[in-house]
């Protein structure tokens, strides 16, 4: 009966996470094909060992070779790690004063809080999205609003630049940044700030000297749930960016879509998924750590 | 019971000036009243323990002089500086939290360093001061651990290391010992008051431990509702409680309630029953003949005899229970009226030989000074 408790999340994994990824590193390996589906070669198992043989001699590293020759590939990912973490660095600006509030309202309020902060979540991601066209667009609200108010005399553009992209990747991914912040800043003993003050720390200091340092594993936790998303992120660029935001999100629908080469999509998609692979292992390792705190 | 107070006492030389002096405090939370009108001084070098039930106010007190609340009215000095609008870091005081707070990112060395950071001394001379304090707290192999790394004994050292590596004139000590087990509760309170008398630092302390308090301190505040039922020294606490409420809160008691027929002088006679003689006790506090007022009496200055003694306090009643102690033991005596008086001897005998046992008519005998009599 343990056992197939076990077995339970473990054949999950098999099925919908190795199965796939073991698909997609097969096509990486093939070559592209005016065929359903577009890629050679094809595993026939009637054809017995020494089908396999040949279908295993066919495949290569041919798609891995194009991506380092044409240069527009790791420009793109070049410029989705600068766009994801720039982006980063936004949420953690903006999250971490949110989540510093909440933390510091008094205890009957901070449902509330929490609830606003869940709440974007009701409704779709993609309309989100949509709805920052009609703010940030040349007739949008807020060059409307400028406009009213006299601080600018003509439109600025904003929508399909790249810092349209920053405002969206900051905007959706903003809980991510502060629910685990706002998990250890709740936690801090009040009696270490006091305790700090007691020792001749003014507020300020007590914060950079106490607050900060002991937010930390919320801090890392939430840069890298903010980060990992956002440098695959394909809506966001796609919808908000210009032509030329450059993100391997976009690059790889492209690919996938227009041109359909899913050969030379699907080594997109594993190389981004072994750049993924770093953060992931260190975000583990912030994680194993703080448990080990805790205990 | 501490030895100082023989040669220690400056709360009755009226030329010292007091270290710290509340004068007429009060502290309101909303229309909750937590401290009502308090007068106290605090006198440099001494060990003072505020004492009393939880929600007394006593935390709030000490609050108070750390900077971490302003009194509502009235006005605190300490060494002679107003503390009014003076922040926690500002003060030469610092406070031992009940929870020690010690910082959990930092090691050791780093917490007990932290407040020196933060002070005029130079940094060549930290190290120096932080070896000094490791030392004083036998907590050198310890230096460069975190807290979670070392036990609760150890974690109570380092707070209080941190507390004094300032040299504060004043030390606040939350609760210090109540994380700890008996024994080693025990062992620290000792440990304590050899660094109180080794820094010259004056320490107030923050207990709901009687005991505790009796132990360390050279003076003993016990409150109860945001008042000072009672500042006096650990003796006179217990041997001359001034109120009913202060004779039961510390240690065990007998209380007796009844009138005082005649009040003549130190002596008093309580009439507290029909048809038996008055009990004879000690004038307390404001006893007025005639008026209702309470004998109260410790269980070990009753003795306990088979036979009829000869004393000027004697009751007749049967033994309905015997707690064993180990090294004493109380014996619950039921007397004619149904009240019951514990007498509490010293089990110098082995418990074999014990002549009292269970449902035993003894007689209950106490000398004239043994008990005083207090206004209810």
């Amino acid at each position: 009966m343990r056992r197939l408790l076990i077995a339970i999340p473990y054949i999950w994994l098999l099925l919908l996470f190795l199965v796939p990824f073991g698909i997609v590193l097969k096509i990486s390996l093939s070559d592209y094909a005016l065929s359903i589906p577009p890629f050679t070669p094809q595993l026939d198992l009637s054809t017995g060992w020494q089908g396999f043989a040949e279908f295993w001699s066919q495949l290569d590293m041919e798609n891995y070779w194009f991506l380092t020759d044409d240069d527009l590939y790791w420009k793109a990912y070049l410029s989705s790690l600068q766009i994801a973490a720039l982006s980063t660095f936004f949420t953690l600006l903006v999250g971490f004063p949110i989540a510093y509030g909440m933390a510091n309202a008094p205890e009957h309020w901070r449902p509330t809080l929490m609830l606003l902060i869940i709440l974007p979540f009701w409704t779709s991601f993609l309309i989100r999205v949509y709805a920052w066209i009609g703010i940030l667009s040349n007739e949008g609200f807020l060059n409307q609003f400028l406009l009213a108010i006299g601080l600018i005399s003509a439109p600025i553009k904003i929508l399909n630049t790249d810092i349209a992209v920053y405002i969206g990747i900051t905007y959706t991914y903003l809980p991510f940044m502060v629910l685990p912040i706002y998990a250890t800043l709740e936690k801090l003993d009040g009696s270490l700030l006091e305790a700090a003050e007691d020792l001749g720390c003014t507020r300020l200091q007590a914060f950079w000297a106490v607050t900060v340092p002991l937010s930390k594993p919320g801090v890392i936790a939430g840069c890298f749930l903010v980060f990992i998303p956002a440098l695959g992120e394909f809506v966001i660029p796609s919808l908000l960016g210009g032509s030329d935001t450059l993100m391997i999100g976009k690059v790889l629908w492209e690919e996938f879509f227009s041109n359909r080469d899913w050969p030379v999509a699907s080594a997109v998609a594993i190389i981004l998924l072994l750049i993924l692979v770093i953060p992931i292992i260190l975000f583990q390792r912030n994680e194993q750590k703080q448990r080990e705190a805790g205990n | 019971m501490s030895s100082a107070t023989v040669e220690f006492s400056p709360w009755t030389d009226p030329d010292t000036t007091p270290l710290i002096s509340f004068e007429g405090v009060t502290k309101r939370f909303g229309n909750f009243t937590a401290i009502d009108n308090i007068n106290l001084n605090i006198y440099p070098r001494e060990f003072f323990a505020l004492l009393g039930p939880s929600g007394c106010g006593k935390t709030t007190l000490m609050r108070m002089l750390g900077g971490f609340e302003e009194a509502t009215e009235g006005t605190i000095t300490i060494d002679g500086q107003d503390m009014a609008g003076i922040p926690a870091n500002k003060r030469a005081v610092n406070m031992m939290f009940q929870s020690y707070a010690l910082f959990p990112h930092l090691t050791v060395a780093d917490n007990i360093a932290f407040g020196l950071h933060r002070s005029p001394m130079p940094k060549s001379e930290i190290q120096g001061r932080v070896d000094e304090m490791l030392r004083l707290v036998q907590l050198q192999k310890f230096a460069k651990r975190k807290p979670h790394q070392i036990s609760g004994g150890q974690r109570q050292r380092v707070a209080l290391a941190r507390a004094l590596a300032k040299a504060p004139k004043l030390l606040l000590l939350d609760e210090p010992l109540g994380a700890l087990d008996k024994k080693l509760r025990q062992e620290t309170q000792f440990e304590l008051m050899d660094i109180q008398e080794t820094t010259g630092t004056t320490f107030v302390i923050v207990t709901h431990d009687q005991e505790e308090a009796m132990t360390v301190a050279s003076r003993i505040a016990v409150m109860d509702n945001g008042l000072l039922k009672q500042v006096d020294t650990p003796d006179r606490i217990y041997e001359t409680p001034n109120s009913v409420y202060v004779a039961d809160f510390i240690g065990d008691v007998n209380i007796i309630t009844g009138t005082a027929t005649t009040v003549d002088g130190d002596a008093t006679q309580l009439t507290w029953a029909e048809g038996v003689a008055p009990i004879k006790g000690m004038t307390g506090a404001r006893v007025t003949q005639g008026e209702p007022a309470s004998f109260v009496i410790r269980p070990e200055k009753v003795s306990i005899n088979k036979s009829e003694p000869e004393a000027s306090n004697k009751v007749q009643g049967q033994v309905l229970d015997i707690a064993y102690l180990g090294n004493m033991s109380t014996y619950h005596v039921e007397l004619p009226n149904r009240q019951i008086i514990k007498s509490q001897t010293a089990n110098n005998r082995r418990i074999a030989r014990r002549d009292i046992t269970w449902e035993d008519t003894v007689w209950l005998s106490w000398t004239e000074t043994a008990g005083i009599v207090l206004r209810d």
